[in-house]
C-alpha cells in the first residue's frame, strides 16, 4: 500500500509540526509514505470564494503529483472533501483518479490502518471540536440534525490515546466561523462565532482544543488571542502522534 | 470585501446583549425541534420520502396542477392562474372590489408577501388586516417579517407591550405579560373577524386528487378568517401541490416537528367549498417565476420547500445577523437562493452569508441541498457582474502563486519575515482577518523544508 502525504499549502506555512506528526505517526504504523515533491494547494480557497476555474490547475497538478498513490492521506478534513466532491468535475474529461483516493488522516486510520494497540500518550483533558466538513461531507461523526445511529471516529482514534480524557462542547458541531474566504468577508460573524465557538469549549474545563482540520484551529487561535483567552490548539495527529 | 449582508450583520452585531438573545432564542427552536426528530425512529425516511415526492411532483408539476384545478373546480371553487405579481394583485383586487370588500382578514401567506399585495390593496382603498399574531405585530409596527414562521420573534415582549398600548390595543399601561397582551391582540382581532367582509388564506398544500386547501396554524386565525367572512381567497404558490392524502401524511409529520419542535401544528384546516350557499371560494394560483427555476438544473430542488425555517433556525449566520440583514425578504439559507433566482444582481449580498457548515442542508425536512447550491451561485457572480473585485484579485495572486513551485516557495519561506514586523503594519485596514483574529506566527521552515529533515532522520 503506497500512500501519498498531501501537506496543504497553510499546515505547510504556519503548522509544520503537524505534518511532522502525520509523517512520523504513519511511519510508526509501518506504513509505506511518500511526500511528493512540488505539492501547494487543492484549489479549495478559491472555489469556496466562487473562483472556481482558478482551482483548476491546481486540480490538475495535484492530479499529476498524486494519481500514482493508493491512498491521499492529509491531515485537514476541507481540503480532502473538497478534493473528492469536486474534482471530477473540474477535471471534467481528463481522467481522475484522485477524488476516489483522498482521505482525511482520521478517517484513513479509522477505516483503513485501525490501529489496534496504545498511540501517544497525552495526559490532558481536551474539548473536541467536530470540524463541519469532517461531519457532514466526510461522515466522521454522526451530525447533529440527524437520527441515525451516534459514532464519532475522531472519539474512537483519541480512545487509544494513554491518559486522556476528552470532552464535546456544548453545540457539539455548530461551526466556528471560518468559512475560508468568508473569514474576511464577514469578518464580524466569522469572529462572533469563532468567540462563541472557543466559550464553549472553555466551559469545558479542557486545557486544549483538538480538531481534524487546522483551518478551524488556526481560526480559533487568532481569535483567541484577540480576545485574550487562554486554551491550547492540537491537532488531532498531534495528539495521536505524542511521544513516539 | 464588504458585502450588503456583511455591513448590516455588523451592525446587528453591534448590540452584544440582544445578539446573544437571538443567537439563543433561535438555537431553543432548533432543540426543540431535535427532540420532536428524535422521538421518530422513521424520521430520516421521512426526509427522504419528502424529498422524493417533491421531486415527484415538480417534474411533473403540469399535470398535477392540471388535476389540482379540475377537481377544485368540481367541488365548485373559482381557480385563477397567475403568471406574476402583478397579475396576482390584479385578480386579488377584481375579486374584492367586485364584491364591495373594505376590509379583508388575512392569515399567514408569504406568498402575499413576495407579491407586496398588502400595499397594493391598500392603496387601492382595501385594508388587509393581518391575523396571524406575529404577522399583526409587526404589521402595526409597519416591519416586515424576520423570520418566515416566526416573523415578530425579533421583538421583546417590552416592545410588543408598549406598541399595543400606543395602539390602544392594550389598556393596562405597563402590563407587558405575555399571557395578557395575547389576550389583548385576541379582543381585537375578533372585532375584525366579525366585521370583514372577505378572507384571505394561503395554503400549505393543495391535494391534487382532491381539490383541497390545507393550511396549517397555530392559533386557529384560518379558520376565523374563513368563517366568518363569506368571500375566501387561497394564495397558493405552483410549487404547493403534492399528488394526495398519502403525501400530505408525510409533510404533516415533518412540517412542524421542523418548524417549531411541536408534534403538529394546532390547526390543519382542510378548504373544500365555499362555506355556505351565499359564500365564495377562489383559489389563485401563482407562477411568478417558479415555472422557469423548474428548468435550472443546479436551483430547481429549491422549489421543494415547505417553508418550515428550520434552515434559519440552524444557521449559524442566520442567528447572528438576524432576518433583516438580508437583502430578500426571506432570509436566510433558503432566502439566498430563492433571492438568486428571484433577481442576482439585487440579492448577490447575501450570497456571503454562509460558512459552507452545510447544517441547513442536514436539517432540512425535504433535503434540499442548500449549502451546495450557495456554494453553485458563488461561482456565478462573475457573470452577474456582482463578484467582488478585491476577492477575485485575491484568487487570482493565490492561484498564481500555488500554481508555480518556486512563487510559492518564496511566499512560504518568507512568511516569518511577518512576524517581524510592526504590529500595527500587519493589523491595519488593508487586512481584513485582523479584524477578528490576531495573526498567526509563522514558522522559520515550512513543512517542506522541514520534511528534508524528516528524511534524513528517516535513513539514519
Ligand atoms: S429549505 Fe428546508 S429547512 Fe429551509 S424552510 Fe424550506 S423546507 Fe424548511
Amino acid at each position: 500500500m503506497k500512500v501519498g502525504l498531501f501537506i496543504p499549502c497553510y499546515v505547510d506555512a504556519v503548522y509544520p509540526e503537524v505534518g511532522v506528526a502525520c509523517w512520523r505517526l504513519l511511519r510508526h504504523l509501518g506504513l509505506e509514505v511518500d511526500y511528493p515533491a512540488g505539492q501547494t494547494c487543492c484549489g479549495q480557497p478559491m472555489a469556496n470564494a466562487g473562483f472556481e476555474d482558478k482551482a483548476v490547475p491546481l486540480a490538475r497538478k495535484f492530479e499529476e503529483k498524486f494519481a500514482g498513490f493508493d491512498y491521499i492521506v492529509a491531515p485537514s478534513v476541507s481540503c480532502v472533501a473538497f478534493v473528492r466532491l469536486n474534482y471530477e468535475r473540474l477535471l471534467a474529461g481528463h481522467p481522475c483518479a484522485t477524488a476516489a483516493k483522498a482521505m482525511d488522516i482520521v478517517e484513513f486510520l479509522h477505516d483503513v490502518v485501525r490501529p489496534a494497540g496504545p498511540l501517544g500518550r497525552f495526559p490532558h483533558k481536551v474539548s473536541l471540536h467536530n470540524s463541519c466538513h469532517g461531519v457532514r461531507e466526510l461522515g466522521l461523526s454522526s451530525p447533529s440534525e440527524q437520527h441515525i445511529a451516534p459514532f464519532n471516529k475522531i472519539k474512537d482514534l483519541l480512545s487509544l490515546v494513554e491518559g486522556i480524557e476528552v470532552v464535546e462542547p456544548e453545540r457539539k458541531d455548530e461551526c466556528c466561523g471560518f468559512g475560508g474566504m468568508f473569514s474576511v468577508e464577514e469578518t464580524a460573524v466569522s469572529a462572533q462565532m469563532g468567540l462563541d465557538k472557543l466559550r464553549r469549549h472553555i466551559a469545558t474545563g479542557a486545557e486544549y482544543i483538538t480538531g481534524p482540520d487546522c483551518a478551524c484551529l488556526m481560526h480559533m487561535a487568532g481569535v483567541a488571542k484577540k480576545q485574550g483567552l487562554d486554551i491550547g490548539f492540537k491537532h488531532v495527529v498531534e495528539i495521536l502522534a505524542a511521544g513516539l | 470585501m464588504s458585502t450588503s449582508h456583511s455591513i448590516k450583520a455588523k451592525a446587528f452585531l453591534k448590540d452584544g446583549k440582544y445578539a446573544e438573545w437571538h443567537d439563543a432564542t433561535f438555537w431553543g427552536v432548533r432543540t426543540k425541534r431535535d427532540n420532536m426528530a428524535f422521538g421518530l425512529d422513521e424520521w430520516e425516511q421521512l426526509r427522504e420520502k419528502a424529498s422524493a415526492i417533491k421531486r415527484h411532483t415538480i417534474s411533473h408539476l403540469d399535470e398535477y396542477l392540471e388535476q389540482f384545478a379540475v377537481n377544485a373546480e368540481a367541488n365548485g371553487a373559482i381557480v385563477h392562474w397567475a403568471a406574476d405579481a402583478a397579475e396576482f394583485n390584479k385578480i386579488v383586487y377584481g375579486i374584492l372590489s367586485g364584491h364591495n370588500v373594505r376590509k379583508v382578514v388575512k392569515s399567514k401567506s408569504m406568498l402575499t408577501e413576495e407579491c407586496e399585495m398588502n400595499p397594493y390593496l391598500e392603496k387601492r382603498g382595501i385594508e388587509v388586516v393581518e391575523t396571524d399574531l406575529g404577522e399583526r405585530i409587526i404589521q402595526l409596527k409597519g416591519q416586515k417579517p424576520s423570520h418566515i414562521v416566526m416573523p415578530a420573534t425579533h421583538l421583546s415582549h417590552d416592545e410588543v407591550g408598549e406598541l399595543f398600548e400606543e395602539k390602544g390595543i392594550s389598556d393596562e399601561i405597563g402590563n407587558h405579560d405575555p399571557t395578557y397582551l395575547t389576550y389583548r391582540a385576541r379582543l381585537s382581532l375578533r372585532n375584525e373577524f366579525l366585521t370583514a367582509e372577505a378572507g384571505m388564506t394561503g395554503g400549505n398544500f393543495g391535494i391534487a386528487t382532491t381539490g383541497d386547501i390545507v393550511v396549517c396554524t397555530n392559533e386557529g386565525n384560518a379558520d376565523m378568517s374563513t368563517a366568518c367572512p363569506k368571500l375566501h381567497i387561497a394564495a397558493v404558490g405552483l410549487e404547493k401541490i403534492i399528488p394526495d392524502y398519502d403525501c400530505l401524511a408525510v409533510f404533516q409529520r415533518l412540517l412542524a416537528r421542523s418548524g417549531t419542535g411541536q408534534p403538529t401544528t394546532t390547526y390543519t384546516s382542510h378548504f373544500r367549498k365555499a362555506r355556505c350557499n351565499d359564500g365564495e371560494f377562489h383559489i389563485v394560483l401563482v407562477d411568478n417565476g417558479r415555472s422557469s427555476w423548474i428548468a435550472d438544473p443546479d436551483h430547481w430542488e429549491a422549489l421543494k420547500c415547505i417553508r418550515c425555517g428550520e434552515c434559519m433556525n440552524t444557521c449559524p449566520v442566520y442567528r447572528r445577523s438576524g432576518g433583516y440583514s438580508y437583502s430578500y425578504f426571506i432570509p436566510g439559507p433558503i432566502g439566498i437562493n430563492l433571492g438568486m433566482l428571484r433577481n442576482p444582481q439585487e440579492h448577490s449580498g447575501n450570497v456571503s452569508a454562509c460558512t459552507l457548515c452545510n447544517s441547513c442542508q442536514s436539517v432540512c425536512p425535504v433535503k434540499i441541498d442548500l449549502g451546495d447550491q450557495v456554494y453553485k451561485w458563488r461561482q456565478k457572480l462573475a457573470e452577474y457582474g456582482t463578484a467582488s473585485k478585491s476577492k477575485k484579485m485575491m484568487c487570482d495572486t493565490m492561484s498564481r502563486a500555488f500554481g508555480s513551485e518556486s512563487r510559492y516557495n518564496t511566499a512560504t519561506g518568507a512568511a516569518h519575515l511577518l512576524n517581524n514586523m510592526p504590529h500595527g503594519l500587519v493589523h491595519c485596514g488593508l487586512n481584513p482577518w485582523a479584524e477578528g483574529h490576531e495573526m498567526m506566527k509563522f514558522p522559520k521552515k515550512p513543512f517542506h523544508k522541514v520534511f528534508e529533515d524528516l528524511e534524513k532522520e528517516d535513513k539514519e
